[in-house]
């Protein structure tokens, strides 16, 4: 047991040590602040300021899009519909089976879907094909911290007169710290996800300024880099890893920071 | 450094004179009747109440006792509609809150439920701060005014004797309170949206000896503007605080009487086993 415990260690090391050791030190201030310039893939100058940019655009719309569906259907199958009703039965089932199809099918579906609606490779087809990826994600986490809530709470809540909407605001304040962690997983696996971008986002070297251009996002940005022959644009690509891994660290902390915040009054 | 009174003054907006001076309940005008008639419930397909017709007195304390699994809570959910979250219960029978059955399609549940104050068995304070938990059942039933919403948190703060407790930090959060005071707080909190009955569902049950007194002391001082129903499994509870007694065994009503015959003289065998505590 002793054994496993050290494998995991050793493989978290050697992959982490593996991305600062080749990346740190192509890991520039242009890096984050300039867009690839004329031959970027091959060496020249510039940044991955386009695919940053473009990998939150995607992981906040994709965000707004799966709170808006999840929030409402979650709060429904717990507490509008009476305890183990069949159709929240059915609802969980469904999220149990779309947590568990591969990102790539997303993309494909996505992209399909895109096909018949006449749009092409777009950061609006990026946030849905990711919005789609994350979305049973965060119902599934948050289905879990609404089911493990006490039914005191809204026991009480009734019984001073509220309606079920008022009473669900409420129980929206106490499951704010799991809504929150909801979002982080969601985060996690969406704006790492390359899969899904590959076919339905496109990739660009500018920043986009609507919805129907293309998009650069920092999973294919790597993607090219690493495929690129020369071997500075390799290292480049893993400074690009340390930069998703610190933008997902500084995603992390500030969740946690704003889930005490508001979370103050949580029992 | 301000004082606590400025702060006070401050954050209710009132002056701090008003606040010292004694403040009345609002007057409940209108006569308080509970009458229930040939009520049986059914959770699925188990009998859990059988005929109950009961008559619960005005302005008195009505404690309900039995063993446990007899019935009491059910009971008690039916006098303000909270079945109706379960579909799997079934209601029969009429249940008469002034006059009106609860039970009627017209009668909106929201109506019922504010007529009854409901003091659970653990307390459970919503997730906001003190001030918030007592003005949250105002607010919800249309009052926006911040000068009476403040006037009645302080009113029923100091009714249930929370507010030399707590002045100073009625904006932390409810959760810091002791469990005694979180009760105290929930009672405030019922009180706020102006009922008429108070129920309690073995409301000091989680509460040391202490905060218990304390909670019956006010369970009697409600008495003088509520009607007050209690379902309590401890007999000596009961003793000291009720008017009336309600005997339940098997969701059936088996004697009822006024506190002090029912404990000297109990006319069924069945309660002088309970009550000699052979079975409990």
């Amino acid at each position: 047991m002793i054994g496993a415990a050290l494998v995991i260690l050793g493989v978290l090391l050697y992959i982490v040590g593996t991305i600062f050791i080749k990346g740190l030190p192509s890991l520039t201030l242009d890096m984050i602040t300039k867009l690839p310039g004329g031959g970027f893939y091959l060496g020249k100058e510039g940044g991955i300021l386009n695919a940053i940019v473009g990998s939150l655009y995607i992981i906040v719309g994709a965000l707004v899009i799966s709170i808006i569906i999840s929030v409402p259907l979650v709060m429904y199958i717990n507490f509008y519909l009476p305890l183990n009703s069949l159709f929240s039965n059915i609802i969980r089932f469904s999220l149990d089976i779309l947590f568990g199809v591969p990102s790539i099918v997303y993309g494909a579906f996505g992209f399909a879907l895109m096909i018949y609606l006449g749009i092409r490779a777009s950061l609006f087809g990026g946030i849905i094909a990711v919005g789609m990826l994350i979305m049973p994600i965060m119902m599934r986490s948050l289905d879990e911290v609404a089911r493990l809530l006490s039914r005191d709470l809204p026991d009480a809540l009734l019984s001073l007169g509220a309606t079920k909407y008022e009473m669900v605001k409420v129980i929206l304040r106490q499951l704010m710290p799991g809504l929150i962690t909801a979002v982080l997983l969601a985060v996690g696996r969406g704006i790492g996800d390359a899969a899904t971008v590959l076919f339905t986002a496109g990739y660009t070297d500018n920043i986009p300024n609507a919805l129907n251009q293309p998009v650069a996002t920092l999973p294919l940005s790597i993607f090219f880099q690493l495929g690129s022959p020369v071997e500075e644009v390799q290292n480049r690509a893993y400074a690009s890893a340390i930069i998703l891994t610190i933008m997902i660290l500084i995603l992390s902390f500030s969740a946690r920071y704003f889930s005490s915040k508001f979370s103050k009054h949580k029992i | 450094m301000m004082s606590t009174n400025q702060q006070l003054a401050t954050f209710t907006n009132i002056p701090v004179m008003d606040i010292k001076e004694k403040t009345q309940l609002k007057k409940l005008t209108n006569n308080q009747s509970i009458r229930i008639e040939n009520l049986d419930v059914f959770i699925e397909d188990q009998h859990i109440l059988k005929n109950i017709n009961l008559t619960i007195p005005e302005k008195r304390i009505t404690c309900i006792i039995g063993p446990s699994g007899c019935g009491k809570s059910t009971f008690l959910k039916t006098l303000n509609r909270m079945h109706d979250e379960s579909p799997e219960v079934k209601i029969n029978g009429k249940v008469y809150v002034d006059d009106e059955n609860i039970y009627n399609h017209e009668v909106n549940v929201i109506d019922t439920r504010k007529k009854m104050g409901l003091l659970a068995q653990r307390p459970c304070p919503l997730p906001m701060s003190i001030f918030d938990n007592v003005a949250y059942g105002p607010r919800i039933h249309g009052i926006r005014k911040r000068k009476a919403i403040n006037q009645t948190v302080i009113q029923y703060l100091q009714y249930v004797g929370l507010w030399d407790e707590v002045r100073g930090r009625v904006r932390s959060s409810a959760s810091r309170l002791s469990i005694g005071q979180q009760q105290r707080l929930c009672l405030a909190r019922g009180l706020a949206i102006e009922p008429e009955y108070i129920l309690g569902d073995e409301a000091t049950s989680a509460l040391d000896p202490l905060s218990t007194k304390k909670i019956e002391e006010l369970f009697v001082k409600l008495k003088e503007k509520y009607t007050v129903i209690l379902v309590t499994h401890t007999l000596r509870q009961a003793k000291r605080i009720a008017d009336h007694i309600v005997f339940m065994y098997m969701g059936e009503i088996i004697e009822t009487g006024p506190t002090e015959e029912f404990f000297k003289n109990p006319k069924k065998q069945l309660t002088k086993d309970y009550l000699s505590g052979s079975f409990s």
